[in-house]
């Protein structure tokens, strides 16, 4: 049995880890707030640049002279995972949730005979995937984006992106992250960012305009190749949004969690200790009245 | 006028503008081009310089926003401007756009003298960096015209 002291001790210590983790609780929910609001305000942007792309894409797509990032160098052998984490740990299932698909998705790719790289973006996917694929990480960046994440951010791993696709490092990329649904529920995407998937409505919506051509200032291969460097910017730019909202999704609740667990270990605590003491008191008790009654 | 045109004004990080117009003068690569309700469908580079926008009229401004480059894309029903960076002219700072300025140039400078002795693989690397930093000089320059024709 715990002496009371042992008691007293334990039940201090977990009153003061519910402090700090009702805490972490209250700065992620303000960090989510934030992150949420600055996930919302560059969907626009994503929005109108997908759609201009899908209305140029098309037309270009199947042209041998189509650029690069767009048709893809005509082979796939080498594969660049690009995996998005947080720096910070204690968010739950945040990372270990991106880190389980990028394993997946690697032993896929090597069952197939593909050769696979990684660029790992947090430093919970470098830690965690430098144990058992050191070789394979091309290139590491952390504390991205801190305190605030801006576009430069996104357009500087963008560069880096293009740079080694140009160098003929890879064939094709695809970036791990986690898309944002709600505060309690976070879905480990897959993208493809090189080369340039078109989604399904471009087409739709080009059906809209039919038999409409557009009229290019400069010349339409000029455009993509600005266009393109800057969409693939675009998506890294959502998705580590996207990643940073959900970082702190992950955290508050986790941490709401971790602070009724406190809780109730408290109580638990508390009874335990108040049971023991009567217990001492009683028996100290029945010794001071034996004793007198022996008298 | 009856008849408007569904302005967009996005940057990166947010929607800027997004309101019915009578008219939008645009910088683009090769000029300026005005738009009106039912132009031709035009997807345009935009390079640094001013956007006009003519709320009700035709005749008078009612906005003019700074844009460091991006892209255009024109539909007869609506214009969508893609824009790096973009700033009312009102709140350019004198003071910041000087400095970015000269900035701009004393990096170009000292690039240009890096990409004169390097060799090979370095040598792209350096004009790639170089033809970055030309742009930004274009961008502040541009900045600066623009609040120069701003205090006319």
């Amino acid at each position: 049995m715990a002496s009371l002291k042992d008691l007293r001790n334990r039940i201090r210590s977990v009153r003061s880890t519910q402090k700090i983790t009702s805490a972490m609780k209250m700065v992620a929910a303000s960090r989510l707030r934030r992150a949420q609001e600055q996930a919302l305000a560059a969907r626009p942007y994503a929005e109108r640049m997908e759609r201009m792309l899908g209305s140029l894409a098309a037309n270009l797509r199947n042209q041998p002279n189509a650029p690069r990032l767009l048709a893809g160098t005509g082979k796939d052998e080498t594969h660049l995972l690009l995996v998005a984490t947080s720096d910070r740990g204690l968010a739950g299932g945040f990372n270990a949730s991106i880190l389980r698909e990028a394993r997946r998705t690697l032993r896929s790719l090597q069952r197939d005979g593909k050769t696979v790289k990684l660029f790992t973006i947090g430093r919970k996917g470098r830690d965690a995937l430098r144990r058992d694929h050191i070789k394979l990480i091309v290139e590491s960046l952390t504390e991205i984006g801190r305190p605030r994440l801006t576009f430069a951010n996104a357009e500087d791993i963008a560069a880096r992106l293009v740079e080694r696709f140009e160098a003929g490092e890879f064939d094709v990329c695809t970036v791990i992250f986690n898309r944002f649904k709600s505060a309690i529920s976070q879905i480990v995407t897959r993208q493809q960012l090189i080369p340039f998937a078109v989604p399904e409505g471009a087409d739709k919506d080009k059906a809209d305009v039919k038999g409409a051509i557009y009229e290019f200032e400069p010349e339409e291969d000029e455009i993509l190749a600005g266009l393109l460097p800057r969409n693939l910017a675009v998506q890294i730019f959502t998705a580590l949004l996207e990643n940073g909202a959900s970082e702190q999704g992950a955290r508050m609740t986790a941490m709401d969690n971790a602070t009724r667990n406190a809780g109730e270990m408290i109580d638990r605590l508390n009874i335990t200790y108040n049971r023991s003491r009567q217990a001492a008191i009683t028996k100290e008790l029945i010794e001071i009245i034996s004793g007198a009654e022996a008298l | 006028m009856a008849d408007k045109v569904k302005f967009e004004l996005v940057a990166p990080e947010k929607l800027l503008l997004s309101e019915d117009v009578a008219m939008v003068v645009v910088p683009g690569v090769e000029g300026n081009f005005g738009v009106l309700p039912g132009h031709a469908l035009l997807i345009s580079t935009v390079r640094p310089g001013i956007i006009d926008v003519y709320a009700d009229d035709q005749r008078s401004v009612s906005q003019r926003i700074f844009v460091s480059g991006g892209f255009a894309e024109v539909t007869p029903e609506r214009c969508t401007v893609l824009a790096d960076e973009a700033l009312p002219v009102g709140e350019i700072d004198r003071s910041v756009a000087e400095s970015e300025a000269k900035e701009a140039e004393s990096r170009l400078a000292g690039l240009k003298d890096q990409a004169a002795r390097a060799t090979g693989d370095d040598k792209s690397e350096a004009l790639a960096q170089l033809r970055t930093a030309e742009r930004h000089l274009a961008a502040a320059q541009a900045k600066l015209e623009a609040l120069l024709a701003a205090a006319h």
